[in-house]
């Protein structure tokens, strides 16, 4: 069964007790199981969820939630509330040293994005502060990870410092330092191999790492599609090693992540980055603030604002907006409003931030496809200047020739003629209604 | 006798076929195995909301998930109800059999399809990082060892280094690598694996592919054309699917089974990386709703570390952690 949003759960369970006039203390408890529920799903660990039920049962069994007009509301209210503060607050970033050069030791389970996480932080350090660093290959146990690290140091044009697989790790570190220092690298970025936290001899190895280059930031790399074990892994990290912060990778796949509230939790540290893609700009900062609505499927709202704020055209939107209202829209505008939107990023991606995106009739599990964009734009590209400004002179025999100059069928001209038809009457109506002012009812955005 | 101490038995009985190394990984616990559960016993004597709460927290924890958990306590607490069972020894074998039960409903399940004549085609499949590449590694060994001719095809053009990476294994093993250029497209270097395969007329072809997030539309379809390729030059093939997990995914590994599932026909599961603390219980609520069997395991890095899937064990691991504590208690 897929996962529903806390929002939904929450309102299925106040249908229930509408009617009864006022929230008893029974149904506060009723709908704390739902939040229970709803963090399990999320891969949040169990004892984690036990401590964190309880402090938010002790708010809303008070005054805040018993007295409010919506009591739903309230509840998610608080749930949110009370996962940003244990998810920390404030956005942190990476240490620098006082004298360079700043070393940092990636860590973590086989297969979590090491090494992958390595060249992206190297890319960010530079791109975002100019800085130089020195990609170090200290995995000699997997088979080709030398190699892996070297290849991300060509693609970025950054060095890669290695002694092959035959030098301990230590050594490897060891002298990567002073090469750092002699070429005046101002990060050395140390990439260890992937081992299981109860290892106890190679969990001992990144100890002796640890003493011998003194690095200022040991980064725990967690993939965020780990289950309830996520505790147990950074418990033993943070134990042995003393991390200083965490980077959360995978985190464009359609997981919850609740690993990171459960590995923020018991490490108290914070995550600093979260890897977003495959590519190796795919590396952003971490917001914890956003990481609670994920966790609660109420879609990230303010990535998707902020991303729409930083590549939308802000005169041509006012423009579009116009003519919106006066129903005036034609082909043109309607590619300038699909470049704009690819630009914000890949459509499913946009789709997963909207809150209740995933559950509306027709968008669930909806696949958005690229190349069905790309068809789009070929058919309207393929359009005189006169039938983009007049749709209506479409004729048989015009959407023919469309057809074939974009390489498409007749039937997919006929279908987007069709959809662009009923998008201005959409508009129509919506400007009536702004122009009659407050009129209820009657049109619904399709995201209310 | 108890549930158990008959499983004791069978594991111990299974000495010859269980390599020494998975009996050192269980030998600490299976030592005291009876007895802590005799204590665990104690401690719940009877059969109430409590010790099914407390089962139920034991199974989330081991990533079964909540909704074939709760499935699961209710469907115990009827069993509980009609046959009057009170006390909790008495319950305990329902559960682990239920459990091994809904893992392994045939003997057939963990069975790989290798072909008595012709060529056997197996696919993996897979997220990022799972192990998919080392699977293929240890799994070429095993085919090996059994006197089969192997041929690897170096279907992640991706990442950096993947090549490289079945290449050393390759080597390690003692099987060729049918590879093209990275970044060159893997359905293509999949026509040239299968192509040599063929004219060699080797045994068995394993097929490596590029860890892919299962909500990249563009990524699946490209996954399907592999597979389509491998069915157009081989009827019948790809003989298996294996959709290689890591035990510590939790909850995401419902839909990367399902998403897989629907793009290559998923035929079976290896379940990597069981040689931590990670229990890897999601594969219970996969069989549960999707009814995709478990074929192997991982449980180590080295080349021999892969074993054929026995539900019983993999019970009993679940309990492990329980045994444990009620051992040092």
């Amino acid at each position: 069964m897929a996962f529903e949003g806390l929002a939904e759960r929450l309102q299925s369970t106040l249908s229930k007790i509408k009617g009864k006039g006022k929230v008893t203390e029974a149904d506060v408890k009723t709908m704390m199981r739902e939040v229970r529920l709803a963090l399990l799903e999320a891969d949040v660990n169990f004892k984690v969820v036990k401590d964190f039920i309880a402090s938010v049962k002790e708010r809303a069994v008070g005054q805040e939630v018993l007295k409010s007009l919506t009591p739903g509301q309230q509840v998610i209210k608080v749930v949110n509330e009370e996962l940003t503060k244990l998810m920390g607050g404030e956005q942190s970033k990476i240490a620098v040293a006082k004298k360079p050069p700043t070393v940092v030791m990636m860590v973590g389970l086989q297969g979590a994005g090491k090494t992958t996480t390595t060249g992206k932080l190297a890319n960010h350090l530079r791109k975002s502060y100019n800085r130089k660093p020195l990609l170090v290959a200290a995995d000699i146990y997997r088979p080709a990870a030398i190699k892996q690290l070297e290849t991300l140091g060509s693609q970025l044009d950054m060095p890669v410092f290695s002694l092959g697989d035959q030098v301990s790790p230590v050594e490897i570190a060891k002298q990567a330092i002073e090469k750092a220092k002699e070429e005046h690298h101002d990060y050395v970025l140390v990439d260890t191999a992937g081992r299981l936290h109860i290892d106890e001899s190679l969990m001992g190895e990144l100890q002796q790492i640890k003493e011998a280059v003194n690095p200022d930031e040991i980064l725990l790399v967690v993939d965020a599609m780990t289950g309830q074990d996520a505790v147990n892994v950074a418990e033993s990290f943070n134990e042995q090693l003393d991390i200083t912060g965490v980077v959360l990778t995978k985190l464009d796949g359609d997981t919850r992540g609740g690993a990171a509230l459960s590995v923020k939790a018991v490490t108290n540290t914070p995550v600093k980055f979260a890897g977003m893609g495959e590519k190796l700009d795919a590396l952003e900062p971490f917001h914890p603030d956003r990481m609670a609505s994920r966790i609660l499927g109420m879609g990230d709202v303010l990535t998707l604002i902020e991303k729409a704020q930083t590549t939308v055209d802000e005169e041509k939107a006012r423009e579009l907006e116009k003519k919106m209202r006066t129903a005036d829209i034609t082909f043109d505008d309607f590619l300038e409003q699909l470049a704009q939107v690819r630009n914000m990023g890949p459509l499913d991606e946009l789709l997963g931030m909207m809150p209740g995106a995933n559950k509306m009739k027709g968008l669930k599990n909806v696949q958005v496809d690229e190349k069905q964009i790309g068809h789009i734009e070929a058919i309207v590209r393929s359009m005189t200047k006169a039938e983009k400004e007049n749709p209506t002179i479409l004729n048989a025999s015009r959407r023919k020739r469309i057809a074939k100059g974009s390489g498409t069928s007749i039937q997919e001209v006929n279908r987007l003629i069709k959809q662009f038809d009923e998008m201005k009457k959409m508009m129509k109506q919506m400007s009536g209604m702004t122009a009659k002012g407050k009129k209820k009812g009657k049109f619904k955005f399709p995201f209310m | 006798m108890s549930f158990f101490k008959k499983l004791k038995e069978k594991i111990t009985k299974q000495t010859d076929t269980v390599t020494e190394k998975f009996k050192d990984g269980l030998s600490k616990t299976r030592d005291s195995f009876v007895g802590a559960m005799n204590d665990l016993v104690k401690n719940y004597r009877s059969v109430d909301e409590e010790f099914f709460e407390e089962l139920e927290e034991l199974l989330i924890s081991a990533d079964v998930g909540v909704v074939t958990v709760m499935e699961l306590i209710d469907e115990l607490k009827d069993v509980a109800r009609t046959r009057n069972i009170k006390s909790s020894e008495e319950l305990q074998p329902v559960i682990s059999e239920k459990l091994a039960e809904l893992l392994q409903k045939s003997e057939e399940d963990g069975k790989v399809n290798v072909q008595e004549s012709g060529m056997t085609v197996i696919l993996f499949v897979g997220v990022n990082g799972v192990g998919k590449t080392t699977t293929i590694g240890k799994l070429a060994n095993k085919f090996k060892q059994e006197g089969k001719s192997v041929l690897l095809a170096a279907g992640d053009t991706f990442r950096a280094g993947a090549i490289e990476q079945l290449e050393a294994w390759g080597e390690r093993v003692g099987v060729d690598v049918i590879k093209q250029q990275s970044g060159s497209d893997p359905a293509a270097v999949m026509f040239d694996a299968v192509q040599a395969a063929k004219s060699r007329g080797v045994d068995v072809l394993l097929c490596d592919t590029a860890g892919r997030l299962q909500n990249k539309v563009n990524l699946m379809n490209e996954l399907e054309k592999v597979k389509r390729v491998i069915e157009r030059e081989v009827p019948g093939a790809p003989h298996e699917v294996l959709l290689v997990l890591d035990a510590t995914t939790g909850q995401n590994a419902m839909n990367q089974a399902k998403t897989f599932g629907k793009a290559t026909d998923v035929s079976g599961i290896v379940l990597t990386k069981l040689d931590g603390t990670a229990k890897g219980g999601i594969v219970l609520a996969i069989r549960h709703e999707l009814d995709i069997p478990v074929k192997f395991v991982g449980l180590g890095e080295k080349v021999d570390d892969l074993q054929e899937f026995d539900a019983e064990q993999f019970v009993y691991g679940l309990f492990s952690e329980v045994l444990e504590e009620a051992e040092t208690e």
